[in-house]
């Protein structure tokens, strides 16, 4: 990437992209699944409740949840106090725009994970059960099998907004290079320098390229295990 | 008590909405069917089996082993109960091929193999599904879905097999390529089998037992040809499908590629269906009410093979305004199906002694 011409805070900030949406899609799938499996399937009070409030990132400004973020998860904050005395530093920290860019990936991932399970012929999971499968292997061999196009989607949802969050990740840990700024970051120190349109126009040309492979690689994901499951989308 | 264990023995209660399921049936080994008109409950019985829905009441054993009792607290989760369940749509599981499919239940089954146990092998063998092993279900027709439903079950080693209409969503070449595998199961296999359907036809093939599901409740249990005889029961087994079920032995071959069948209706004679009719053995005959002539006189110069004297004993109208007419034969019943005018023509009554001609006869192999 040096020989296109990157300078080093740009290669940082371009590797720091890749990694804080690749830590924050994976840390956000599990619980992602859970809260959509919940969503979808449970019957329990509060159930709207949890919807709201795992969409609230999805329509607050970014800049609220980004300080929601500093005042839950800061170096003084509620959780960030305790969890700094065990060594999990989240303040002014790329771990921190990860969990920025996983909480506003997160509705847009249980959005598309809840609709694939709600595509799941709990049928096919009655069938499996009288063959003698108990709940939990039925879950692992029918239903995950089954909403898999559908986590893979919302996989490369979160993905995709990790890459460009900007708002909450620059009010929760700030603009550092080299340590917390990321692509979206670095674009926008460019704009606001003179003379940094050059710059400013190379990361927007990778954001684009990488933005898109992502969506290319889940089309051709998706193809393939919808040719595995015959036909089903 | 002291009884031989009944296959199933089931007597439960349970209420949807405004809709009573109240039933009690103890059916021995073989093929047990439930028959009923549609919203009858029988696919909820099988479900209450199944464990798929939850009795309000009641208790449910197969072959002695208790798989619910609400007295005792007793509740059996489906998959700790060993039903092998054939449903109407096979479910069969779209992301693994037609080999996984039939070994899905294999692993749980584990600790009731013996060596007679079938295997994926002899299964896709006896079902004629060798060469689908590897494909995936999207890719099989209807009646290859029904076949690979049907192995599923049997390799999950289950107590008693249930089937929810399996035919229902067959044509009659499909079905007439699943029918022999059923035949098969039910004589050489020794699982009870609780079969749905509200076709006369599989009726008359496959029934050991008939229960006869109305409202939510057993109207009758018994033998195919005497709840089909039996006039308080014309309301199920009547409309359009009416007809006879007889008993018959199979007597002797009387040249011309027909026949002999001993009923107590008398002598009946049929083509011959190669590989079906062995002298001795036992059959059932399905004739349908439209397919019977009635004359007042013994008919002369008629190219119909079977004339059957009899004596009639019920009159009623049906819907359409036709009348189905019941003749005692020898103390075996037979329908008749006669438009309203040829009923006064004849001037039908109980007590008349008339001659049924029989045009067609539905050959099943019974039990």
């Amino acid at each position: 990437m040096i020989d296109l011409g990157f300078g080093p805070d740009e290669v940082a900030a371009i590797q720091l992209s890749l990694k804080v949406a690749i830590w924050a899609t994976l840390a956000a799938l599990p619980p992602g699944i859970a809260v959509a499996l919940a969503l979808a399937r449970g019957r329990f009070w509060g159930r709207d409740l949890l919807n709201g409030v795992v969409h609230l990132p999805l329509i607050l400004p970014p800049v609220v949840t980004g300080y929601g973020l500093l005042l839950l998860m800061g170096r003084q904050g509620w959780l960030g106090k305790p969890l700094s005395s065990l060594g999990i530093v989240f303040a002014f920290n790329w771990t921190g725009a990860a969990l920025a860019a996983g909480v506003m990936g997160f509705p847009l991932m249980v959005r598309a994970i809840r609709l694939s399970i709600e595509a799941v012929d709990a049928k096919l999971e009655q069938a499996a059960g009288t063959l003698g499968a108990p709940p939990l292997w039925v879950f692992a061999t029918v239903t995950l099998p089954l909403m898999l196009p559908g986590v893979l989607a919302g996989a490369v949802l979160a993905f995709a907004k990790a890459l460009g969050e900007f708002g909450a990740t620059i009010t929760f840990v700030s603009n550092i290079p080299g340590r917390t700024q990321t692509l979206s970051g670095a674009i926008y120190t460019y704009t606001q320098s003179p003379g940094g349109d050059a710059g400013a126009l190379r990361l927007v040309a990778v954001s684009v390229a990488l933005s898109l492979m992502a969506l290319l690689l889940s089309e051709a994901l998706a193809r393939k295990v919808g040719r595995r499951l015959g036909g089903v989308s | 008590m002291g009884q031989a264990v009944a296959a199933l023995d089931l007597d439960i209660a349970l209420r949807q909405g405004t809709f009573q399921v109240d039933a009690k049936i103890s059916a021995g080994p073989g093929l047990t069917v439930l028959f009923g008109p549609s919203g009858s409950g029988k696919s909820t019985l099988v479900d209450l089996v199944a464990g798929l829905k939850r009795p309000d009441r009641g208790r449910i054993a197969v072959d002695g082993v208790p798989l619910v009792d609400t007295a005792a607290g007793l509740w059996l989760p489906p998959h700790r109960r060993r039903v092998g369940y054939v449903f109407q749509e096979a479910r069969l599981l779209p992301h693994l091929t037609v080999r996984q499919n039939l070994l899905y239940g294999r692993w749980f089954a584990r600790r009731h193999l013996t060596p007679d146990s079938p295997t994926c092998e002899s299964v896709a063998d006896l079902l004629g599904i060798t060469h689908l092993l590897n494909r995936r279900p999207a890719a099989l027709s209807g009646g290859e879905k029904a076949r690979v439903a049907l192995g599923r079950a049997l390799l999950a080693l289950p107590r008693i097999l249930l089937m929810d209409e399996p035919l229902a969503a067959l044509d009659e070449a499909r079905k007439a390529e699943i029918l022999p595998y059923l035949e098969r199961l039910r004589d050489h296999a020794g699982l009870p089998i609780l079969y749905v359907t509200h076709a006369v036809a599989e009726v008359a093939r496959l029934a050991t037992t008939v229960v006869m599901m109305d409202q939510g409740r057993v109207r009758a249990l018994g033998a195919p040809s005497t709840l089909w005889s039996r006039p308080d029961l014309m309301d199920l087994t009547g409309g359009a499908e009416a007809g006879a079920l007889l008993d018959a032995v199979v007597s002797h071959e009387s040249g011309d590629g027909l026949f002999a069948l001993d009923t107590p209706a008398g002598r009946i004679l049929v083509p011959h269906v190669p590989g079906h009719l062995v002298p001795g053995t036992r059959t059932r005959l399905r004739i349908p009410a439209r397919d019977v002539l009635l004359s007042d006189r013994p008919p002369q110069g008629l190219s119909a093979l079977n004339v059957l004297p009899g004596v009639v004993d019920d009159v009623r109208e049906d819907a359409d305004g036709s009348r189905v007419v019941r003749l005692d034969c020898g103390g075996a019943p037979l329908l008749a199906r006669v438009t309203r005018t040829s009923a006064s023509v004849l001037a039908i009554t109980p007590g008349q002694p008339l001659w049924a001609i029989v045009k067609a006869v539905a050959l099943d192999q019974g039990s």
